[in-house]
């Protein structure tokens, strides 16, 4: 980059750059989309980001495995043999103690305890439990720090994964990507810090929506990218067919002509920002479709996937796809997989979604490893709540429902600086936490804290308050931190 | 690299001077200081920033029974610190507070280093100590005080005014040493015009009998046709749609299609008809509680309703029906009040006089419906929730002539209905099923004004009344505001949405209550504030800045150019539409589904109900403004989100303006732009005119000037280089021109077709086509 347009590039982004550094030490946090292009050549992002991350980090990218619509924790991870024995059973008043619960339940007179058909057995040194239906996930156990107690405030869909993502149940706060997207910028400049990629079970499915990865009130450069399965990997992407490269580049060089034209009569920054981000758009227009093409992964990637990651718009393809966005330089990538609604026929149901996402979700995190980029990069595997220790509907020998439960669900997490391991503990009955609980915003903030950002330190000044993913709470949970 | 990390360090370096070393000396230091140090706008900003949160009016949070927000508690003998106190006026060495915020240990020093709030700078602590020894002087926040219109302030340059808003912005020019434009070229000025009073480019004939009228009069011609015409109301309904959170579906997880349009025909209508902002609000807020109220006045409380509703099974009805409530009393405080309340909804507020009583007092006045939390799941979905206006077809023929019906089935709204059962209650940490104390009676934020029993009703026509009683010292600030950030991109308050104590200081206090004043003294007549704005010189500047305006004034706050910004998000694809000549400007009526990638909807949805899948609209409905456009609050329509149109999720006051390279591949690729560009090009090639003519006449339409000798160069060598490609068939001309629905012509010289279409796509590329400049 020459010298002229650097400072042209450091002129127009003062003005932003100045609002933010009057929020105070810690709050200079740059963009993601924006900024890098305008400092072409990375080492010169880091100058900025003064006082970002806060501490060496531990990992510095994130896959996160949304596992949407809350799977069964007591299907596949929290073994209960409890409830096996007391199969059919009223649960005890003594364990329930009167908590709330969602509107589809509340009217039940009886709650009959609902025992997992599925077989469970201990793996690795750890000796972690997992049921039959995640063999591939159980094979790499060792790498994987299986957390127990997690908690929510939220019961239904909407407001828990709301929660999840931004930090509050209320809607319009900055999601987690957007916020890492704000504090640590992106590392590569053709592409975006935080996309999305989506895809869908069999089972009985919940939406997603866009404001889970929204920007809030951040700049709306920091918002999630959706990246679809169609042809158009990132909306409007794609040239039409009658329009080559060097046809674009063409136009292109025009366009940027007229508008320097307009530079030199009216002086205004915000045209060059333009010129920039035209020319980011063309690089991205090479750089996606390179990254979603699978036709040159080796015979040995489709085999650790499965066949289905050659089919785009699967969990799969979307796991692949994951570990190429991150590899090159992506931030956070968000992947949601929904299905895991479970009130009716759950154990037919959650079968078909583990087919979905087992061989898949142990892949990436094989695959990342023999990268030796595991370290670097945090998984995450989990849904929005747990589900109920006893039936929702009729019970029979070998079906049953679940209704929501937010007061204990199991999440997993390998790499990036996470200890293997089991966190926290249940009762006997897997409905309440006996030991180590960790809600949700101190889950936040441990992710933060594992991508070297003091979760208190990471703000933004909104309407007259300093908002932060935590919000008002959150403690770091060093237990599960290697 | 070497050069790029100098670059940075000098910029690092100017940065610091400017707010750190420059006052490493004391006398210069002493010197920048003003004359007389405001507590309004000088000390309480500071206080707020980073005081307030433990030592102001959360009474939980209060850290050492101090409180600095009062006087009589801040000049009170410490309780925990024996024998000094924070302030103590007229001496500054004793005040134990300078004490604080001057010392560096760590265990002393104020505020504290636990708080994350960082510490005060040397030009901080010196107003605090200048503050104190002219006596430390408290005084109402300056937004709660009514406004008063003051004579116009002394002015050198008398021959630049055109009207009083000159005299404020010129007064405090002069003082910053800055010297305004000269006035905007015609063509630009009329294009600036255009948009900002109807969100359309001008036609050519427009342009043509405004560039050929030299009548002193022709200036103020053009505003009242463009005032006058009915695309006004549409374009001043965008901005009111964002406040109301106006859209087209129940949000949350099914997210099924809803009927609320009528509401927004009828903001539109209302807006056209010149409905005083008095009216207009007291119909949103209480039509249905007016004597005999009319379905017209009912239909307006819609407003109110717009929120989102839930059709998840399951869910805790007081949950979600408090939710709404909430959402209610939000887009009251914060659309029209202009304040952040809904701190105090789990606590006393931090920073502004608001106490959770207060909020819970506020809320109540909208607890008076017979609205459900739930009504059913997306299984038995309907278009309106209880309370509901039905409207049959006789109605809208007679007296709701402005809703566009397009059948004759009965329609329902969601509205508002007084129904006087319910009882409000603080709640606990703002937890639904946690009330606390007696029922609260309805009142409004005392801290703004009295709600005076004697004066108003305890009931929503009560709260209209007090809210367009003429003391109330935000109403009109607040609307004179937003509607002063609609025509220069940013308001004389810049938080628009927050004129607390957290919120930023006006740039022309005096500015904002003349015009605030001027506004409630003629009647709150909402054209006659645009034409003031757009009749003014400040307004009618040309944008064009120079190195000195950079680096004195870059955000341009004291408005020594005029405005330039990207336009909103609608308006872009209205100027797309409306240049190509595709625009069809029926107004109101069910809202549209254009072109839209594939599977949006459909990667995210549950399956279930009627947006399942996206059915994208025919005909005429591809080519509508793009207010119209069908929002689906959780997947809103990405053509409008990704230029940062608001989710509408929430009552918003203000959009961002972005630039990134996403907005970018949609001007590139977007079938609404090629198609745009497609169909201009096959009009001009029926005209008989050479290719020149028609890139000018193309380029008048969208950019809305004729081209410069420079522009014409460019544009023509591409044109020729794409002729040149489609006649030795390098590029496909027929394939190039196959898109949009809109009806191919049959055009002879395909080849020269395609090269136009080519070329008016690279226009539509220009940073100018979807700029105000």
């Amino acid at each position: 980059m020459n010298k002229e347009l650097l400072e042209q590039s450091l002129i127009l982004n003062r003005r932003k750059f100045l609002s933010k550094l009057s929020l105070g030490i810690g709050s200079v946090a740059l963009g993601s989309l924006l900024i890098p292009d305008l400092f072409t050549g990375k080492p010169d992002e880091e100058v900025l980001m003064a006082g970002l991350p806060h501490f060496a980090p531990k990992a510095k990218r994130i896959i996160y495995l949304f596992q949407n619509g809350a799977p069964s924790q007591l299907d596949l991870f929290d073994y209960k043999p409890k409830l096996q024995e007391m199969f059919g059973l009223d649960l005890p008043e003594s364990i329930r103690m009167g908590q709330r619960l969602t509107g589809m339940t509340a009217d039940q007179k009886k709650f009959p305890l609902a025992g997992s058909i599925f077989n469970f057995k201990q793996y690795g040194k750890t000796g972690a439990w997992f049921s039959e239906l995640l063999p591939h996930i159980a094979s790499v156990s060792d790498d994987l720090c299986i957390v127990k107690s997690l908690f929510t405030e939220a019961i239904n869909h909407d407001p828990a994964l709301t929660f999840f993502q931004t930090g509050a149940q209320v809607g319009n706060r900055p999601s987690m990507g957007s916020w890492l997207s704000y504090g640590l910028g992106s590392e590569n400049k053709n592409l975006p810090a935080f996309c999305v990629l989506l895809s869908k079970g069999k089972g009985n499915g919940q939406g997603v929506y866009s404001k889970l990865w929204s920007n809030g009130f951040l700049d709306s450069i920091h918002q999630g990218v959706q990246f679809s399965s169609g042809d158009n990997p990132v909306l409007y992407l794609n040239n039409p067919e009658s329009i080559s490269k060097e046809d674009r580049r063409k136009m292109l060089d025009k366009v940027n002509e007229l508008n320097e034209v307009a530079y030199e009569e009216f002086g205004d920054p915000e045209i060059n920002t333009k010129i920039q981000q035209y020319e980011m758009a063309f690089r991205m227009q090479t750089a996606v479709p390179e990254i979603t093409d699978m036709s040159k992964e080796p015979e040995s990637i489709i085999k650790l996937y499965g066949p289905e990651c050659l089919i785009p718009g699967t969990y799969a393809a979307n796991c692949l796809l994951a570990r190429k966005l991150s590899e090159n330089g992506v931030r956070f990538v968000q992947l949601y997989h929904q299905g895991w609604d479970g009130h009716n026929n759950l154990p037919n149901e959650i079968k078909g979604q583990c087919q979905d996402v087992d061989q898949a979700s142990a892949a990436l995190i094989t695959d990342l490893k023999q990268r030796g980029l595991l370290d670097e990069t945090l998984v995450i595997w989990g849904g929005e709540f747990g589900r109920t220790n006893y039936c929702q509907g009729t019970l029979t020998k070998d079906n049953y429902g679940r209704d929501h439960h937010p007061r204990c669900f199991t999440i997993m997490m390998a790499g990036g600086g996470v200890k293997p391991g089991v966190y926290g503990e249940t009762d006997d009955f897997g409905y309440n936490i006996i030991k180590d609980p960790v809600h949700v915003n101190d889950f936040h903030a441990t992710v933060l804290n594992l991508m070297g950002i003091n979760h208190e330190q990471l703000t933004y000044k909104h309407l007259g308050r300093r908002y932060r993913l935590t919000d008002v709470a959150g403690k770091v949970v060093n237990g599960i931190i290697a | 690299m070497k050069h790029k990390i100098i670059v940075i360090i000098l910029f690092f370096a100017s940065v610091t001077t400017g707010f750190v070393s420059c006052f490493n000396n004391n006398e210069k230091l002493e010197k920048s200081l003003p004359q007389t140090v405001s507590f309004n706008f000088h000390i309480r900003p500071i206080l707020s920033d980073k005081c307030f949160k433990c030592h102001g009016p959360d009474a939980n949070k209060r850290a050492a029974n101090l409180r600095l927000d009062f006087a009589a508690n801040a000049y009170a003998p410490l309780t925990e610190t024996k024998g000094a106190f924070a302030i103590i006026p007229g001496n500054p060495e004793e005040s134990e507070l300078v004490k604080r915020i001057s010392s560096d240990d760590p265990s002393y020093m104020m505020p504290s280093p636990e708080g994350h709030l960082g510490t005060l700078t040397p030009y901080e602590i010196a107003l605090f100590k200048k503050w104190i020894q002219q006596g430390a002087k408290y005084e109402t926040h300056w937004a709660f005080i009514s406004p008063q219109k003051k004579t116009l302030p002394k002015i050198d340059n008398k021959s630049w005014p055109k009207n009083e808003i000159d005299y404020f912005i010129e007064n405090k020019l002069e003082e910053k040493g800055l010297i305004p434009n000269e006035e905007a070229d015609k063509e630009r000025l009329l294009k600036r015009m255009a948009l900002d009073i109807t969100g359309l480019p001008p036609s050519i004939a427009m342009m043509d009998e405004f560039i050929n009228d030299n009548s002193p009069k022709a200036y103020e011609k053009i505003v009242d046709e463009l005032l006058s015409s009915p695309q006004y109301g549409e374009k001043m309904a965008a901005h009111w749609l964002d406040v109301a959170r106006y859209a087209d579906s129940y949000g949350y997880q099914d997210d099924n299609i809803r009927t609320q349009w009528p509401w927004r025909d009828w903001v539109i209508h209302a807006f056209n008809n010149n409905f005083p902002y008095d009216k207009f609000l007291t119909w949103q807020i209480a039509g249905d509680m007016l004597p005999n109220a009319t379905k017209e006045q009912i239909l307006a409380t819609a407003f109110l309703r717009n929120h989102k509703y839930t059709e998840e099974a399951g869910v805790i009805l007081e949950e979600y029906r408090m939710g709404y409530l909430i959402d209610e009393t939000k887009t009251f405080s914060k659309g029209i009040m202009g304040i952040t309340v809904e701190c105090a909804q789990c606590h006393d507020h931090k920073y502004d006089p608001i106490k959770q009583k207060d909020y819970y007092s506020l809320l109540a006045f909208f607890n008076n419906t017979k609205e459900k939390g739930f009504e059913g799941d997306v299984g038995s979905s309907k278009p309106a929730k209880y309370p509901i206006l039905k409207i049959n077809n006789d109605e809208v023929k007679n007296m709701l002539s402005f809703i566009n019906k397009k059948d004759t089935a009965m329609m329902t709204v969601s509205v508002m209905a007084e129904d006087t059962l319910r009882q409000t209650f603080l709640l606990m940490r703002g937890v639904y099923d946690k009330p606390n104390g007696e029922a609260l009676l309805p009142s409004a934020i005392p801290a703004v004004m009295k709600f005076d029993d004697a004066k108003y009703q305890r009931n929503r026509i009560g709260l209209a009344q007090w809210t367009t009683d003429k003391k109330n010292p935000l109403t009109a600030r607040v609307f004179v505001n937003q509607i002063w950030q609609e025509f220069f991109g940013r308001g004389i308050v810049k938080t628009s949405g927050d004129f607390g104590m957290q919120g930023e200081l006006p740039t022309h206090p005096e500015l904002l209550d003349w015009l605030a004043v001027d506004f409630m003294e003629h009647g709150w007549n909402i054209k006659r504030l645009v034409k003031q704005i757009v009749l003014s010189s400040t307004y009618r500047q040309s944008v064009k800045t120079t190195d000195e305006k950079q680096k004195k004034d870059p955000d341009n706050i004291y408005l020594s150019r005029g405005p330039r910004s990207r336009l909103s998000a609608e308006f872009i694809r209205d100027v797309v539409l409306s240049s190509s000549g595709l625009l069809v400007k029926t107004i109101g009526g069910p809202s549209v589904k254009p072109y839209q990638p594939k599977g949006l909807w459909e990667g995210a949805t549950s399956g279930r109900g009627e947006l399942a899948t996206y059915k994208q609209d025919k005909g005429e409905d591809l080519y509508r403004r793009g207010l119209y456009t069908f929002i689906k609050l959780t997947i809103p329509p990405p053509g409008l989100a990704l230029f940062d149109a608001s989710n509408r999720d929430q009552c918003e006051v203000k959009r961002s303006k972005t630039n990134t390279p996403l907005q970018a591949l949609i001007m590139m690729n977007d079938p609404t732009v090629l198609e745009a560009s497609r169909v201009l090009a096959q009009q001009l090639m029926r005209e008989s005119s050479p290719p020149e003519e028609k890139i000018q006449k193309a380029f008048r339409l969208i950019i809305c000037r004729k081209t410069n000798a420079k522009e014409k160069e460019i544009l023509l060598l591409y044109f020729n280089d794409q002729l040149q490609q489609f006649r030795q068939k390098k590029l496909d001309a027929k394939a190039t021109v196959n898109v949009g629905e809109y009806p191919q012509k049959e055009i002879a010289d395909i080849v020269g077709f395609a090269a136009l279409m080519k070329t008016i796509n690279a226009i539509y590329n220009m940073e100018e086509a979807i700029t105000k400049s």
